[in-house]
């Protein structure tokens, strides 16, 4: 039943005004132009794009999948895929780790608690860029300052060639975003870790458990809901790095640190092949779609998170 | 089981102590609460015996050894927490297990220990809910139940029923102390709630602003109160108190500072000229024609007992009347003092003289 029986028909405005629905409708619609403008018209140009064999200053046209033959045989795109698939997992995995030890370490009572939260947060407040020219210099050729205090210790004997070796190169992008990345991480799991009540580890502790066994079955069981949506998160950021990379190396040397967006960016703009560039971007959703699913598992709640109220 | 021992233990918090040198002893397999106020530290004493907070001086012993420098793991007890500490992703009989699981016990020992114990607690049907899927009630006897698995030398109880409702309560402290008499494990329990201490206790220990005030079996509590505290805090409604001096005329009057004369069945030299207070039980009068005129302020009938509050001069008195009243408010009545359960306390010190 919808309307008291009393309630006359009304005009038709006043009947929508009062359905739910199309109220609801019109509420969302700012949202949807604001949506479909941004995001759905971009996302569908790139994979029209990707079809086609359109350059810079010229509309392509339809070459069907063309362009994905061509990377499918293209070396430089199969290293960028490599070099991301690589830099994503390594980074991702330092990322957590990491920062799940410094939130462990945060969420502990120790002095000037709040000043060192405060100071976590600096790489990530950062603009990217300047962090990225800041670490350009840390791995400078000649004048990179790790070289410097090395030798100054006498451990090596010459400057490392930190961005001109594809392996030291490799290691250096991803100390520079394992370095961005960790305070999200870290913050994150520490708000997830404040929200385990102190007197459940004090129930296990008189359980008979040691720090290892009240980690591994009170703290880690409750923070996976956490660390699922943070470590979602934090792939995605890692996936689609382009700052870095772009300011650090260039994807250099010799396409050894081109990840799938700089690579994409190289091939599009500088290179003006957009219809290859775009085709690389849309190579990267089927790996972003894995990673969403694997979160929309993964923050399915669990069992013991259901039923009862408190 | 063991016996429990506190020498002369105290706790600061910075430089602001809270425990300032407590010595209690408790027998193997007594029941004991601890009582007292919130802030007065009966929670953290509690929690210095659990291992969870450090001693500052002192001595804690469990069945004889010092256990100062345990961690808690290594004191084998169990604790019971207000919130019950349920590990919300473990099921019911995993909560009651996880002890044992830690100590790698084979599926049929955890079986052992933990069938009997739900079997106890009436949570057979439940062991294999989430605590989110219990109720107040449920939730608390989990809470026992992980306990009782363990088969400690102690169990502590921090204020383990204030958030049940108060059908609830009554309920689970009949329960509690029928566990108690079936196990007959030493039990510290500490309330804020005295009818819970009186009602479970072997032995309270009533305190106060870090110290004890009294340590005694219930109805001794009750009947001989070492001081004003502990006379005003035990007993529901609580003792009334008035002040005034012994009549120098005649000993075995009490004059109160409002000029009214009630009746004292004996008085110590010590007591005289002093400024006094003088306890009553709202148990201890009757109505009487002839009594002491008292005009009626509020009547409070709960049906086996009438509660009254009258004005006697000028103070306030409470009474419990187990005859039904048919006075009403603004009216005079007689009251009848029973003048040998009557006390006599300090005014200064708090100390009971009588």
């Amino acid at each position: 039943m919808t309307m008291t029986p009393t309630a006359k028909r009304n005009s038709g405005f006043g009947a929508m005004a009062r359905s739910n629905t199309a109220v609801g409708l019109f509420f969302m619609l700012p949202a949807a132009v604001f949506l479909i403008c941004f995001l759905t018209y971009p996302l569908g140009l790139g994979v029209w794009l990707g079809f086609t064999d359109a350059k810079i200053g010229r509309d392509g046209i339809f070459i069907g999948l063309e362009n994905y033959q061509a990377l499918a045989n293209d070396s430089v795109f199969w290293m960028a895929v490599y070099n991301t698939v690589l830099y994503t997992f390594i980074a991702s995995v330092l990322k957590f780790g990491l920062g799940l030890w410094l939130a462990m370490i945060l969420n502990e009572h120790l002095p000037f608690k709040s000043f060192f939260r405060a100071i976590i947060l600096l790489p990530w407040v950062v603009p990217t860029v300047l962090s990225a020219l800041a670490f350009w210099w840390i791995y400078d050729a000649q004048f990179s300052i790790v070289s410097w205090s090395l030798m100054q210790l006498g451990w090596i004997d010459g400057p490392i060639n930190f961005l001109g070796d594809p392996n030291n190169a490799r290691a250096s992008v991803i100390a520079a975003n394992v370095w961005r990345g960790i305070p999200f991480v870290a913050i994150s799991l520490l708000a997830g870790l404040q929200t385990i009540p102190q007197s459940l580890h004090e129930a296990a502790s008189l359980d008979g458990a040691t720090g290892w066994q009240r980690f591994r079955f009170i703290t880690l069981p409750m923070l996976t809901p956490i660390i699922a949506v943070v470590m979602t998160f934090s792939v995605l950021f890692t996936f689609t790095d382009f700052q870095l990379i772009y300011v650090l190396t260039k994807g250099g040397p010799v396409n050894a640190t081109h990840l799938m967006a700089t690579l994409s960016f190289q091939r599009g703009i500088p290179g003006g092949q957009l219809g290859e560039g775009a085709a690389i971007a849309v190579a990267m959703i089927p790996f972003l779609l894995a990673s969403i699913l694997f979160s929309f598992f993964g923050l399915q709640r669990r069992k013991w998170q259901q039923g009862g109220q408190d | 089981m063991a016996s429990v021992e506190f020498a002369d233990v105290r706790k600061s918090f910075g430089t602001h102590p809270v425990i300032k040198g407590v010595d209690i002893k408790i027998e193997d397999g007594e029941f004991v609460i601890l009582v007292g106020p919130s802030g007065c530290g009966k929670s953290t004493l509690l929690r210095m015996l659990a291992g969870l907070e450090n001693i500052s001086a002192g001595e804690i012993k469990i069945g004889g050894q010092v256990v100062n420098g345990l961690a808690p793991k290594e004191r084998d007890i169990a604790m019971v927490f207000q919130n019950y500490a349920l590990y919300p992703h473990m099921t019911v009989a995993d909560n009651m297990a996880f002890s044992l699981t830690l100590k790698r016990a084979s599926k049929a020992e955890i079986d052992k220990r933990v069938k009997p114990a739900a079997e106890i607690l009436g949570l057979t049907p439940l062991l294999d809910r989430f605590p989110r899927q219990l109720s107040g009630g449920q939730r608390q006897r989990v809470a026992m139940g992980r306990a009782i698995v363990r088969d400690p030398q102690v169990f502590l109880f921090d204020e383990p029923l204030s958030n049940l409702d108060a059908k609830l309560r009554v309920a689970m402290r009949a329960e509690i102390k029928e566990l108690h008499q079936r196990l007959k494990t030493t039990t510290v329990y500490v309330t804020h709630d005295q009818i819970e201490a009186m009602t479970m206790a072997d032995k309270i220990v009533v305190m106060h602003d870090g110290l004890v005030e009294q340590i005694g079996a219930p109805l001794e509590l009750y009947d001989q109160p070492a001081n004003l505290f502990v006379a005003s805090f035990i007993g529901s409604p609580a003792m009334n108190m008035i002040k005034g001096k012994l009549d120098p005329s005649s000993a075995l009057k009490f004059k109160t500072d409002n000029g009214v004369e009630l009746p004292v069945a004996k008085a110590p030299e010590s007591a005289k000229g002093r400024a006094l207070v003088y306890g009553l039980r709202p148990e201890h009068m009757t109505i009487a024609e002839g009594g002491i005129p008292a005009e009626v302020v509020v009547i409070e009938p709960t049906g086996s007992e009438t509660q009254m509050i009258m004005r006697v001069g000028g103070d306030l008195v409470t009474g419990v009347f187990h005859q039904r009243i048919s006075a009403r408010p603004g009216e005079t009545v007689g009251l009848s003092i029973h003048a040998e359960a009557t006390y006599l306390f300090d005014a200064e010190t708090g100390k009971r003289l009588v």
